[in-house]
């Protein structure tokens, strides 16, 4: 489904990505984690298309087209998803006339007809139960005065609606008190269908008690320099990064 | 003395000219007349070193042999413009006046319910003896002198007591003159009594892009007690087109006064709009919307006084500056030693398009009492990639992205307009200048 090779990219003058390699197939689940730094919500703009980030070398293809070469709306259309680490406010955007654009707009793309009023609402109603998301979330504007939590719900929940085959999810842990990493977690197991793929980049450990991943890779300044099951996860959690980074050192050595 | 008030005065005598010709009625207000005309005398036009006047430079317009009698339009207008610029639909009654000369053929006939004339027409009534030139007086403003001295047309309305069925009133003025020096005063006067309410609508407009001159608009509204006035402002004048304007409000105990201004064309725009709040109770909501490119320098100055206990107030004025464009936004808010428990909130936010658009923002809070909450902000910025990213990462196009932001924008502002018409009206209209910006 996704295949990255050798890719490196910047911003700026910042070299932040150095021929990092991933192959994503249906229905995986591969976990990211790594130092701070070491690029892994690069990696995350780079694939949905943020327009700050240069691509340097390498290539990314997905279901074999050359993602590199797409918008980010006909990545969104391709069935990429990215779930923010900052989701954007936008004052006088009502979610759910953000999100009645948004899938139609994907739907119009693979030649659909659009939902009308009531065929969205039943829809709407039905995905908002996976994230235990309030009604009134969606009548107001995208993400305005929303908590932490409620913006990563958000997330999820526009998720559930856009039927992804690949969603990114960029540290979408960070600021969840335990209760809302326990409701986000069940949206996205509720989502694994055997082929949906999920990109997971987090930090920390504790989110992978909850979406528990096929694989787990240690990105290190800029390329992946482990791989393993989701023991490596337990293993980092209980000894951190430096072993790594030694094992990096005397590699290169 | 200040070299720019010199080369202002030195103009003086064609306007002395001017006024002798017009003022030759003999009736209640020749002594208002007099009066403003020597309180421009000593004034002069402002000149950038006035504080209030620094960064809206009027040296185009004084530096011009200004005339003030009506402006001679070959080509007059006819139902078709009224028709074109009936922005606020049928419902409301519109009165059409072309160069500030009322036009009653033109006009919608007017319904019983509604007390509004001609204000020419209007002179020997008692309530506008007692009103005219008190609410706004000369000594506020040189523009108000001038317009003063110059009184001729305008609306009066007077809403009667508990009458609240009336339909919106929309005073459409049409410039019609390609004469830069060609001054037009429009005089306003609104009596909303006790109980009563009603919506008010003002929109400018020009027969083409060729007109030329400057509209000077004083507006005296009394909102009595209980009573409820919307006024929307709607500036689509052609760009090449000037205006000073100031609008005077007073509240009574218990009224609402609530006001959108929304510029969306114009070379020079002023737009002074002052409320007091002078009873207890009161409510007022200030929204304004902006939206410049090429030349255009668009100047909001707006004063909310707070001289009564438990009032409220809310601003918001919000802007997009392309080209070489220049918006200013100064907010006053006096809190008077009687207004305790005042709640006052102002707020202005802007984005700048290019890096020779400019925006000049000064918030003003002057507070002598010690149980208030008030708060004022200002932001300025550049448009919202994120937001705009957001919306293509979820499969929303980038043209139609942008519209959304766009239509979220002005909404923002827009949907404080109750009438739905002029709302979409407004909206379309502004929506069209932000894709001409390439916003």
């Amino acid at each position: 489904m996704l295949k990255i090779t050798n890719l490196s990219a910047r911003i700026e003058e910042k070299q932040i990505l150095n021929g990092l390699n991933l192959e994503v197939k249906p229905g995986e689940v591969h976990a990211i984690m790594g130092p701070n730094g070491s690029g892994k919500s690069t990696l995350a703009s780079v694939l949905a298309g943020r327009e700050a980030y240069e691509v340097t070398g390498g290539e990314v293809m997905y279901n074999n087209a050359d993602l590199l070469e797409m918008s980010p709306e006909d990545r969104a259309r391709a069935g990429i998803f990215l779930a923010f680490q900052y989701p954007v406010e936008i004052p006088g955007v009502s979610n759910a006339n953000f999100l009645k654009t948004a899938v139609n707009e994907v739907r119009k793309s693979k030649g659909l007809q659009p939902l009308d009023s009531k065929d969205f609402l039943v829809m709407m109603k039905e995905k908002m139960k996976l994230v235990e998301m309030d009604k009134q979330m969606t009548t107001r504007s995208v993400n305005e005065g929303f908590s932490g939590g409620e913006k990563k719900r958000n997330e999820i929940f526009q998720m559930a609606m856009l039927e992804p085959q690949l969603a990114i999810m960029d540290e979408t842990d960070s600021g969840l008190d335990i209760d809302a990493l326990r409701i986000v977690s069940n949206g996205v197991n509720a989502l694994r269908d055997g082929k949906r793929s999920f990109v997971v980049i987090t930090h920390y450990q504790r989110l992978l008690d909850y979406i528990v991943p096929d694989f787990v890779h240690v990105l290190y300044k800029g390329k992946i320099v482990k791989s393993g099951g989701k023991d490596l996860a337990l293993e980092l959690e209980e000894k951190g990064y430096d072993w790594i980074k030694e094992e990096v050192a005397l590699n290169s050595n | 003395m200040q070299a720019g008030v010199t080369s202002s005065k030195e103009k003086m005598p064609d306007i002395t000219r001017e006024f002798e010709l017009f003022n030759k009625k003999d009736d209640h207000f020749k002594l208002l007349r007099d009066n403003a005309m020597d309180i421009f005398n000593k004034l002069g036009f402002p000149t950038l070193r006035h504080e209030e006047w620094k960064y809206t430079n009027l040296k185009n317009i004084s530096s011009l042999p200004l005339k003030f009698g009506a402006a001679a339009s070959p080509d007059p207008i006819n139902k078709e413009h009224i028709k074109k610029f009936r922005i606020a639909g049928e419902e409301a009654v519109v009165i059409v006046f072309e160069n500030g000369r009322y036009n009653a053929a033109l006009s919608d006939k007017m319904p019983e319910s509604i007390d509004a004339i001609n204000l020419s027409d209007a002179l020997d009534s008692e309530v506008v003896k007692a009103h005219l030139g008190q609410i706004a007086s000369p000594h506020s403003e040189s523009f108000v002198a001038l317009n003063t001295a110059f009184i001729n047309d305008g609306v009066f309305i007077h809403v009667q007591k508990q009458s609240t069925h009336t339909r919106p009133v929309h005073i459409m003025h049409i410039s019609n003159s390609g004469d830069a020096a060609q001054v037009t005063s429009m005089r306003n006067l609104v009596i909303a009594e006790p109980g009563s309410k009603i919506t008010i609508i003002e929109s400018y407009h020009s027969v083409d892009n060729n007109c030329r001159g400057l509209i000077n608009t004083v507006t005296e509204i009394v909102v009595k007690e209980n009573a409820f006035v919307e006024h929307v402002k709607a500036q689509l004048d052609a760009d090449s087109m000037n205006q000073v304007n100031f609008t005077q409000v007073i509240q009574e105990k218990n009224s609402t006064f609530d006001t959108v201004t929304v510029t969306l064309s114009g070379q020079l725009v002023r737009n002074n709009l002052h409320i007091r709040l002078n009873g207890v109770n009161c409510t007022s909501h200030l929204f304004g919307l902006y939206i410049l490119d090429g030349s255009q320098v668009v100047d909001n100055h707006t004063l909310v006084d707070h001289a009564k206990p438990n009032c409220f107030s809310n601003e918001l004025y919000k802007g997009v500056i392309g080209g070489k464009a220049s918006g200013v936004f100064n907010g006053k808010i006096f809190v008077r030693e009687d207004a305790q428990k005042t709640n006052a909130y102002q707020s202005n936010k802007n984005i700048l398009l290019t890096d020779d658009a400019q925006m000049n923002t000064k918030p003003q809070l002057e507070i002598f009492a010690d149980d208030v909450k008030c708060t004022h902000g200002a932001t300025t910025g550049q448009m919202d990639e994120e937001a705009l990213f957001y919306l293509r990462a979820r499969g929303i196009g980038k043209q139609s992205a942008k519209a959304m932001l766009n239509i979220a924008f002005a909404s923002d502002v827009l949907n404080n307009i109750k009438n739905e018409i002029l709302k979409e009206n407004l909206l379309n209209l502004s929506v069209m200048k932000l894709q001409k910006n390439e916003y």
